[in-house]
């Protein structure tokens, strides 16, 4: 009770004092959190002396003694145990990307699709959103894997695609490129459109706030990243040799293959995120007064116009946050990898080099600080893009 | 436009408006209205003829419901003759047979609880909640066995009763840590509110499946020299923390959505900061935060299938042990399908109930 009284206590006055009574909260609190973790750490610090054990990164530089099946970068069973975790960071690094690229890109689609006037197509977003969001992530990534591995044919009766596109239960074969010794000069100009069409897109700004005078931006900009280049490729003769896969025995050898494990968990991830990024674009764009429309209409602009420069800005600063924690929860679920033989982080630093060395304490600190610097990392990405599209108030 | 003029009486009848209500209209209002509205339309239903012919096909004409292989089953179909073969495996796991009578009561009482706290309008609600307090002892000790029952190992637990004793208890306690938490993270001590900061952002920040590792495999260094104690102890106790972690965010967007006039008024009234917190603050900040609760709760029920990756084995653990037995080789669709059906009924059933209990709550300050 909070009933003032005067009493003589010293005690009793300090803790009816607000700004007493908080200070001892805070040290008794301190005090329990302090000793909670002491005690903890001893016991981890007995348990390892009992074992024999100490905490030691080391083991990171012996040989390790496994494949990976995956390698985006030079990997064989003579590497060390950080460049498997390398490897692995890579592999989940590239699903995550690709993942989140996808869900986006489906998800845009769904939410568009869900406030569609087309009452068809409405109802077949819904039941898809409604579907896949209501089954666990787990469950739709066994059962793409067991769907690609069991229901597609095996490589001899693979599908076919003109001759250099395959699929079947090993996965999706298609050819690889060998890059020519004059390739370089297409790659130069790639980067030179990049670098032309961003100068280019500020420059029009300028223009057009200064005069009123507007540019094909978007259009301009397409022709000098990829039709330039393009010219140039051909120009060149085409200096990519593409390596054709063919079927030898059993499997097929040559070109690039993308194992069923990427498939599954790839489609699976982004199916998953996209049903919910999907709602979250519908509440975002429901979310804009349809005044604005009005407004927009009123003063003359183009339907499209109407969409670019007034409703998508507005629906962004409300789509962005949870578009945001879907970004970081795909991320995240892309750890589930394991349960199909996905060799991510986990199934490389977090199972086998866990399992090989028994030094669980470092590997799981490795895989949680490194998954920690992701999320931060795609966190502060989207704070940074979010600040920006943020209302500018006076 | 030229102007015509009747005398009285004389004024020939008018068409009929056009037709506002029947099939047509409604086809062609919410179908055909445009010529690319036509295009969609007719692309869909192409769509849709490609695809649910054969689905429907494979799933339930050409499926086989009853044998004890599967070379009993038709070749083209689904084959689900597996579920009659492995319900109850399915349903109780390794629980052993004469026991299950106990799993069962557990269920029974589970609904009795459950209804008690989802249905207001149940008769002798008073008592029901005071037995729903005390169910989730009530069913551990079902369950578990100890004190005049036969104790049950934990790693006989098994299927849907599982899902249900990670979903059950992670929901039970993850709510109350979860609003300690984020009143936590509001507070004005700092070593309460950054202490609260670093635990939420820690657990959010890495995947559910390196908790349970550790759980699994490191949570016994933690502890005194000599002690181990249950993996599904351990497990729950890390599904546990980690919806907490996600409910103190949502609960934290509903106490960010109250005006400070609340807390300031509940003070000026004379209410210390528990009062203000249990009459003033924390109904009004649960409510606005109900849909988030709910989504977190349907998240640790889905998330609750992650436990196979350490060896427990939830519904979606023996439908991948039976995709992997000799007899059903080849089957993983079907069982995969038909744990994915039981995860859509309970979860959508959930995020149904909370949006009539939205509507129910919705006091009238829209307009």
């Amino acid at each position: 009770m909070s009933t003032p009284t005067s009493s003589t206590n010293p005690l009793l006055r300090a803790w009816y004092d607000k700004e007493t009574r908080s200070v001892i909260v805070q040290i008794i609190a301190a005090a329990l959190i302090i000793s909670f973790f002491s005690y903890i750490l001893n016991n981890a610090v007995m348990n390892m002396a009992k074992l024999g054990k100490d905490i030691d990164f080391g083991f990171l530089w012996q040989n390790a003694s496994y494949d990976i099946n995956q390698h985006l970068i030079e990997y064989s069973s003579k590497s060390s145990h950080f460049e498997a975790m390398i490897v692995g960071l890579i592999n989940t690094l590239l699903i995550a990307v690709a993942g989140i690229i996808l869900a986006t890109v489906l998800g845009f689609m769904l939410g568009v699709m869900r406030l569609s006037n087309n009452w068809l197509t409405q109802k077949i977003a819904y039941v898809y959103i409604e579907y896949v969001r209501n089954v666990p992530v787990l469950l739709h990534i066994l059962l793409l894997h067991g769907l690609i591995v069991n229901a597609l044919p095996r490589p001899k009766g693979s599908y076919n695609f003109s001759d250099t596109f395959f699929l079947n239960n090993r996965g999706f074969q298609m050819p690889g490129p060998e890059f020519q010794s004059l390739f370089w000069v297409v790659g130069a100009f790639i980067v030179g459109g990049l670098a032309f069409s961003w100068w280019f897109s500020r420059h029009a700004q300028k223009v057009q706030d200064a005069t009123g005078k507007t540019y094909p931006v978007g259009l301009i900009s397409i022709a000098a990243i990829v039709l330039l280049p393009l010219i140039v490729y051909f120009g060149l003769g085409s200096p990519i040799e593409w390596e054709v896969p063919t079927l030898k025995g059993f499997n097929f050898k040559g070109g690039m293959v993308v194992r069923p494990e990427f498939i599954a968990l790839w489609l699976a991830l982004s199916f998953y995120t996209a049903a919910f990024i999907g709602e979250i674009v519908r509440a975002g764009i429901v979310a804009i007064n349809h005044g604005q429309t009005e407004a927009a209409q009123a003063l003359g602009i183009s339907n499209s116009q109407v969409l670019k420069l007034v409703i998508i800005p507005q629906a962004l600063r409300v789509i962005i946050p949870p578009l945001t924690s879907q970004y970081l929860n795909l991320a995240k679920n892309s750890s589930l990898a394991i349960a199909i033989g996905y060799m991510d982080i986990v199934a490389t630093i977090g199972g086998i080099s866990l399992n090989q060395t028994g030094r669980e304490m470092e590997c799981m600190l490795i895989v949680m600080g490194i998954y920690l610097a992701i999320s931060l990392l795609i966190s502060s990405g989207m704070n940074w893009y979010n600040n920006r599209m943020q209302l500018v108030e006076r | 436009m030229t102007k015509e003029t009747y005398a009285p009486g004389t004024h020939p009848s008018l068409p009929p408006p056009n037709n506002t209500v029947g099939i047509v209209h409604w086809l062609k209002a919410n179908l055909f209205s445009s010529v690319s509205n036509s295009i969609v339309t007719l692309v869909s239903i192409y769509l849709l003829y490609l695809a649910l012919p054969s689905a429907i096909n494979w799933l339930f004409i050409d499926a086989t419901y009853v044998g004890e292989t599967r070379k009993d089953c038709a070749p083209d179909g689904a084959c689900l003759a597996f579920i009659g073969e492995r319900f109850n495996l399915f349903v109780y796991g390794f629980y052993p047979a004469e026991l299950r009578w106990r799993v069962n009561l557990a269920a029974l009482l589970l609904v009795l609880a459950g209804a008690a706290i989802l249905w207001d309008k149940i008769p002798a609600r008073k008592h029901l909640l005071k037995f729903a307090l005390v169910y989730p002892f009530v069913g551990a000790w079902l369950l578990s066995g100890g004190l005049g029952l036969e104790p049950v190992s934990t790693h006989l637990f098994g299927g849907l009763m599982l899902t249900f004793t990670i979903g059950v208890t992670g929901i039970v306690f993850s709510l109350p840590l979860g609003i300690l938490l984020a009143l936590g993270r509001q507070s004005n001590l700092p070593i309460i509110k950054y202490f609260c900061i670093g635990f939420i952002e820690f657990i959010r920040g890495v995947p559910l499946i390196t908790l349970l590792f550790v759980a699994s495999t490191m949570l016994s260094y933690f502890l005194p020299p000599g002690t181990t104690f249950d993996l599904l102890i351990r497990v729950l106790i890390m599904v546990t923390l980690f919806a907490s972690a996600y409910m103190a965010e949502v609960i934290r967007g509903g106490l960010q959505a109250l005006p400070k006039g609340q807390l300031e008024a509940a003070e000026s009234l004379g209410l210390n900061y528990s009062q203000a917190v249990r009459f003033i603050i924390l109904p009004q900040a649960l409510k606005i935060s109900i849909p988030g609760i709910v989504n977190t709760f349907i998240g640790l029920y889905k998330d609750s299938t992650l436990v196979i990756v350490i060896g427990l084995l939830d519904p979606l653990g023996i439908g991948r042990a039976s995709v992997a037995d000799s007899a059903w080789l080849g089957l993983s669709t079907e069982v995969y399908l038909f744990v994915a059906v039981f995860f859509f009924i309970s979860c959508f059933g959930m995020a149904r109930y909370s949006l009539y209990l939205e509507n129910k709550l919705n006091t009238g300050h829209k307009r």
